[in-house]
């Protein structure tokens, strides 16, 4: 049944998890995500759904036993922040590597180093660039509300199991922490279906199944990341997400994610109760970007603002996807601050609209 | 003549089909290659081939999956007990192994060892104990004897500055999570059938939900102790021996 409930972000993260029919959760906690291991073992899930909860030695230890889960088939997530995906991009890299779906969260907070517990975007490099070694890619979706955390979970297992390839959820703190209205979607039965690829037990007449990253030939090397090339192409084919405000008429373009993209929303309807004909485009998947859309509205406003919680990190991959043809200036704050919709408005006028 | 004695009545030794035909690409005399066939026995004795899944670690055994005859996956250095707990949560009712060497497991994968153990995950950890790095060419690793050289204690190790060797096996035994651990070894022909009956035993205890098996085979590595596979088994006995002892560390009564 579908149901409406006020929730925390993380604890609506959680318990999409469970109703997305997650066969397994490992984690480690640390904060602003705390809440969704802390959710998850007092639903009690084994008894709920049969889902395996489980609180690992690290970081790097529960992105390994994902890598496990996900290699029988098992839908598996993992959750932290900053610091601690930094510790799974090893794991995440043997992920893609070996073409396994499962999904992460990172509800982020602002670094380097141990940083700050505060809200931040400052892990959009790590986690549109691949983020471990070698050539890869992770699916990334940015919710910029509880209801979208919840929709994207179910939307994240889907793509992973699709693509046989890591998703990441990328939120942050603010949307981790606050409380919403949400409408949870109905409980996903667990699957009990058995992939071909998935470590099983060896069936009768059949050859033992192998997960591994390691190729030792380079000519086998190079058609791995080949065939993982294609496999990208048709994700960003298939699954850009975005959403635009008032690119009809637009004079200036906004564009900004996750929490920051609904402050600069904000700014951007007070910018027009100024006079100015300014739009938002707010990217929902950050791998695979919205190039097509930001390419097509460069033709057609003046200049271009990213507005980021980070020291400008977004405003590059609109810059290639402007291909220069207009200015893209960057405004952010960073190191846990938050932008308001006034400041995002002043620096919006001071670039010259 | 010779091909009339080639009759099913005079068998006396078949390969298990636990092992692929593949041929190993261990170096001669390497205690690896008879552990496989060991385990791989243990396996098929036990009928379990379609109800395993193994999982290789990152060093000499790395191809470990070409090898076994079962469903395998090859874990990052060190992280095969998390990856095997990961497998387990959602298996619960298969087979579960590592195979996984010293640097692999006591150096690197310390952490996911001693946590898998302290759980008491219900799958084998099988550790080979050669006392030193095979795959990256002869370095140290933890279990590297007091005074034996390697590549990176070229002039012996230094307990002052480079730590004693590890007795990983007395250190999970001391945890209660762990069930049966032994330390074996497959240099003679006894020692190999004692190493196979320790994994038969411990894949029966995996059946029963007992808690972390461990067993530890100390080996050897002729390439680089740099002896011939002879030499090595004597000096493993004379030097390995003495220190890492033979048999039951912790055994149910
Ligand atoms: C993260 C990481 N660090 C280092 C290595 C390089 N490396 C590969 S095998 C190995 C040591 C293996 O030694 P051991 O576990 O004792 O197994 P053996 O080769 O002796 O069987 C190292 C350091 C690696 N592959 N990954």
């Amino acid at each position: 049944m579908k149901e409406l409930r006020l929730m925390k972000g993380n604890e609506a993260l959680a318990e999409a998890a469970i109703r997305a029919g997650a066969d397994a959760y490992f984690g480690y906690p640390i904060t602003p995500q705390s809440e969704i291991i802390e959710y998850l073992m007092a639903q009690n899930t084994e008894e709920r759904t049969g889902m395996a909860v489980l609180q690992a030695e690290s970081e790097i230890a529960a992105i390994n036993m994902v890598y496990g889960a996900a290699g029988c088939g098992k839908k598996a997530i993992t959750s932290s922040s900053s610091p601690g995906i930094s510790l799974k991009q090893e794991g995440l890299s043997y992920i893609a590597g070996a073409e396994l779906p499962c999904v992460v969260v990172n509800i982020t907070r602002g670094g380097p180093g141990l940083g700050t517990i505060q809200p931040s975007q400052s892990d959009y490099f790590q986690a549109v660039k691949g983020g471990g070694h070698g050539d890869y890619k992770l699916i990334v979706l940015a919710p910029a509300t509880v209801q979208e955390t919840v929709d994207y979970v179910k939307l994240a297992f889907d793509l992973a199991f699709k693509y046989r390839n890591p998703v990441m959820i990328l939120s942050d703190g603010i949307i981790g922490q606050m409380m919403e209205k949400v409408e949870l979607f109905e409980q996903i039965p667990r699957s009990d279906k058995e992939y071909d690829w998935a470590t099983l037990g060896k069936k009768p007449g059949k050859d033992h199944v192998i997960i591994t990253s390691l190729q030792l030939q380079p000519e086998e090397q190079e058609k791995v990341n080949l065939r993982l090339q294609e496999k990208y192409r048709e994700v960003e084919k298939n699954e850009v997400r975005y959403e635009a405000y008032n690119t009809e008429d637009a004079e200036y373009m906004f564009v900004a994610y996750g929490s920051c993209g609904r402050i600069t929303q904000k700014a951007m309807e007070m910018a027009r109760e100024k006079g100015y004909k300014a739009g938002l485009i707010r990217p929902q998947t950050l791998y695979p970007f919205p190039v097509e859309i930001i390419n097509k509205v460069a033709g057609q406003v003046k200049r271009i603002l990213t507005v980021e919680m980070n020291t400008g990190q977004m405003v590059e991959d609109v810059r290639l996807a402007v291909g220069g043809k207009i200015p893209v200036d960057y405004y952010g704050r960073f190191g846990g601050m938050i932008p308001s919709p006034d400041e995002i408005l002043n620096a919006f006028e001071q670039k010259g609209g | 003549m010779a091909e009339n004695l080639i009759k099913p009545e005079n068998l006396v030794y078949d390969k298990t089909k636990v092992l692929t035909d593949r041929v190993l690409h261990y170096c001669p005399g390497c205690g690896h290659s008879t552990t496989h066939r060991m385990l791989a026995e243990a396996i098929d004795e036990l009928g379990i081939q379609g109800e395993t899944i193994g999982i290789a670690p990152v060093g000499c055994s790395v191809l470990a999956y070409y090898y076994f005859d079962v469903d395998m996956t090859e874990a990052a250095h060190g992280r095969a007990p998390a990856v095997a707990t990961g497998i387990k949560r959602v298996l619960p009712d298969k087979y579960v192994f590592t195979y996984q060497g010293d640097g692999d497991l006591a150096a690197i994968g310390t952490a996911e060892t001693i946590h898998a153990c302290n759980r008491g995950e219900n799958f084998l950890i099988v550790f080979i104990n050669n006392g030193i790095y095979g795959m990256t060419g002869g370095q140290m690793a933890p279990t590297t004897l007091e005074n034996m050289k390697s590549t990176t204690s070229p002039r012996g190790r230094d307990v002052k500055t480079m730590g004693s060797p590890l007795k990983i096996s007395e250190l999970v035994a001391s945890l209660p999570g762990t069930y049966y651990v032994a330390r074996h070894s497959v240099h003679t022909p006894a020692n190999a059938r004692k190493t196979k009956r320790a994994f038969k035993k411990a894949l029966e205890y995996q059946k029963e939900k007992k808690g972390t098996c461990l067993i530890e085979v100390v080996s050897n590595c002729p390439s680089n102790w740099k002896m011939t596979p002879i030499e090595s088994n004597k000096w493993m006995e004379e030097n390995m021996f003495p220190f890492y002892s033979l048999g039951d560390i912790k055994a149910p009564k």
